[in-house]
């Protein structure tokens, strides 16, 4: 740290308090991992015996495959729809005057700042009326609307770093507007518009709020499980099902920061 | 080689229709967001009766008032923790080498993709009764910790969640702060706490009170994290509007409660960004 040897003192108290405020970020998530592995029905800790039942139980019982299976598909679902709509949008965005823009990219990233329970109730009363609760149009409709800013948010990124030459290049050689833009923007944006996809995807397979109101007892998302599973049943089995989300969500996004990190590297070097 | 003699009609066309890309993410937002705030808004003021009744019975009946105060306590506790866990790390962050701060900002972003469920679901194994924190506090004689269903709990939990907000607006006003000025006022003989204390404290004070809206604001309306790890004696506001949406189906006051919660969110974002504009520009563009 060349700043602190600057000062000719390492930062000695500011560290351990870190590494404090570092702990309590991490290490609590962490205890459902042995706690999923125990062989008792209660979560104690550390388990009294070790056993894979509620793994088995996790991918055996009705009720949790279809949250598993409701989670993926409803997911990837949002994940197309949103990154489809959201891309399409940001090339909007990208070419629209300043103050347009302005405005427009407001109103679509406005899901973002609503408090969760507000959106969920409006959308309940609206599905209510429509007869969507516990539906898969009403999960997919619901979650694109929470995951459309990310994409968003990825894409207008991707296109505002684009070096404008390329497309002009590629319109001097004497491509259409369409093939300039399939065959020399698309690929140029992928690596946003794929990391908009990523986290619309986390985003629905996360979403608990909302998602709480619009279910009902034949249609959970795995969250939703989860959270029935802790208010009312206390089925340990969420403690298999809260360490296989933890681990995929924590393999996406140290595989998105590691794939960017080697990109960069690898653009630094010509490649 | 119609493009080179594209005609003016052709161009001024395609200058109008340059928004259309636009379109069909606005009409999935206007059918399933903006339409059904609309309609909530609506049943605020018409069920069963048209009037002001319930916006009446938000400021004028007891359990809601006590839930709104108790709400506005328990969100500037967990701003004002928060912020102060978030300044260090945050400083750390700034003056970290690269590969550390990548790691530093690792460690803040996992937890914020990971499933909030499950990190609340972790909090709960920790904090039940006969869970590994009471028996670490009985180990150690300090009697059980038996605080599941306590305010303690919500804040603890609540803050974890929500640290993200407060990192990340406080790291990037903090790397805006040129440290070259501690490093003069060291050399014009200040110690090294009274330089940071009347140089750096005061310079990153448009970070502190950003965050701390920010995460005041986001607090008001948390509800999985107060739902799990709280109880119905502590109940937030958002507890509040689920039971009477969700359990009771009285959509007129639940809804006429969301409302009340949504004007506090947006006047404070409201406020906090033009706030954020006139004093520092700069800032807000770099997040």
């Amino acid at each position: 740290m060349p700043a602190s040897r600057a000062r000719g003192r390492k930062p000695v108290v500011l560290t351990i308090v870190c590494t404090i405020v570092a702990i309590w970020l991490i290490l609590p998530t962490l205890i459902v991992i042995p706690v999923s592995f125990s062989a008792t029905k209660t979560f104690s800790f550390p388990p009294k015996g070790w056993s894979l039942r509620f793994y088995r139980n996790l991918f055996s019982s009705d009720v949790w495959r279809q949250a598993i299976i409701h989670s993926f598909t409803v997911g990837l679902l949002v994940a197309v729809v949103a990154t489809v709509l959201g891309t399409l949008a940001a090339i909007a965005l990208v070419k629209m005057r300043r103050r347009w823009s302005g405005l427009l990219n407001g109103f679509l990233l406005a899901p973002l700042i609503f408090p969760g329970i507000v959106v969920a109730i409006a959308i309940y009363g609206a599905y209510l009326r429509l007869g969507l609760v516990g539906t898969y149009t009403g999960f997919v409709l619901a979650h694109t609307v929470l995951a459309l800013p990310f994409p968003i948010v990825t894409v207008t990124a991707g296109l505002r770093a684009l070096d404008p030459n390329y497309a002009k290049a590629a319109a001097g050689l004497g491509a259409t507007p369409w093939n300039r833009f399939t065959q020399v923007t698309v690929p140029l944006i992928l690596p946003s518009v794929l990391s908009g996809a990523l986290f619309a995807f986390m985003t629905s397979f996360d979403e608990i709020v909302v998602g709480l109101f619009i279910q009902d007892a034949s249609f959970r998302t795995l969250p939703v499980e989860m959270y029935v599973s802790v208010t009312s049943e206390t089925d340990p089995t969420i403690a298999a099902a809260a360490t296989v989300v933890i681990v995929l969500s924590t393999l996406a996004i140290v595989g998105f920061h590691a794939t960017r990190v080697v990109r960069r590297k690898g653009a630094a070097r010509g490649v | 080689m119609t493009r080179v003699t594209e005609t003016a009609g052709g161009i001024a066309r395609r200058e109008k229709f340059r928004g259309a890309g636009a379109i069909p993410g606005v009409v999935v937002l206007m059918a399933v967001f903006v339409a059904p705030l609309l309609f909530m808004l609506w049943r605020s003021f018409s069920e069963p009766t048209l009037g002001l009744q319930h916006y009446a019975a938000v400021f004028t009946d007891r359990t809601s008032l006590v839930i709104i105060l108790r709400t506005l306590e328990v969100s500037v506790i967990v701003a004002v923790v928060t912020v102060l866990l978030a300044y260090p790390y945050a400083y750390l962050m700034t003056i970290a080498t690269p590969s550390w701060r990548t790691v530093l900002t690792l460690i803040v972003l996992i937890p914020f993709w990971t499933s909030l469920m499950a990190r609340t679901f972790a909090w709960y194994v920790l904090f039940q009764s006969n869970g590994p924190l009471d028996h670490l506090f009985e180990s150690l004689h300090l009697g059980g910790l038996n605080i599941l269903g306590s305010a303690v709990a919500v804040t603890i939990g609540m803050a974890q969640v929500i640290m993200p907000f407060a990192v990340f607006p406080l790291y990037s006003t903090m790397q805006g702060i040129d440290r070259t000025l501690l490093q003069a006022a060291q050399g014009l003989g200040a110690r090294r706490h009274v330089a940071f204390a009347r140089i750096y404290l005061p310079l990153s004070r448009p970070g502190i009170i950003s965050s701390w809206f920010l995460v005041f604001v986001l607090s008001l309306g948390f509800y999985v994290t107060p739902q799990i790890l709280g109880s119905s004696h502590n109940a937030l506001l958002s507890q509040y509007i689920a039971i009477k949406i969700g359990d009771q189906l009285d959509f007129g006051f639940g809804s006429a409660l969301a409302v009340v919660l949504v004007i506090v969110t947006g006047v404070i974002l409201g406020a906090l960004g033009g706030a954020a504009k006139v004093g520092s520009g700069a800032t807000i563009e770099r997040v």
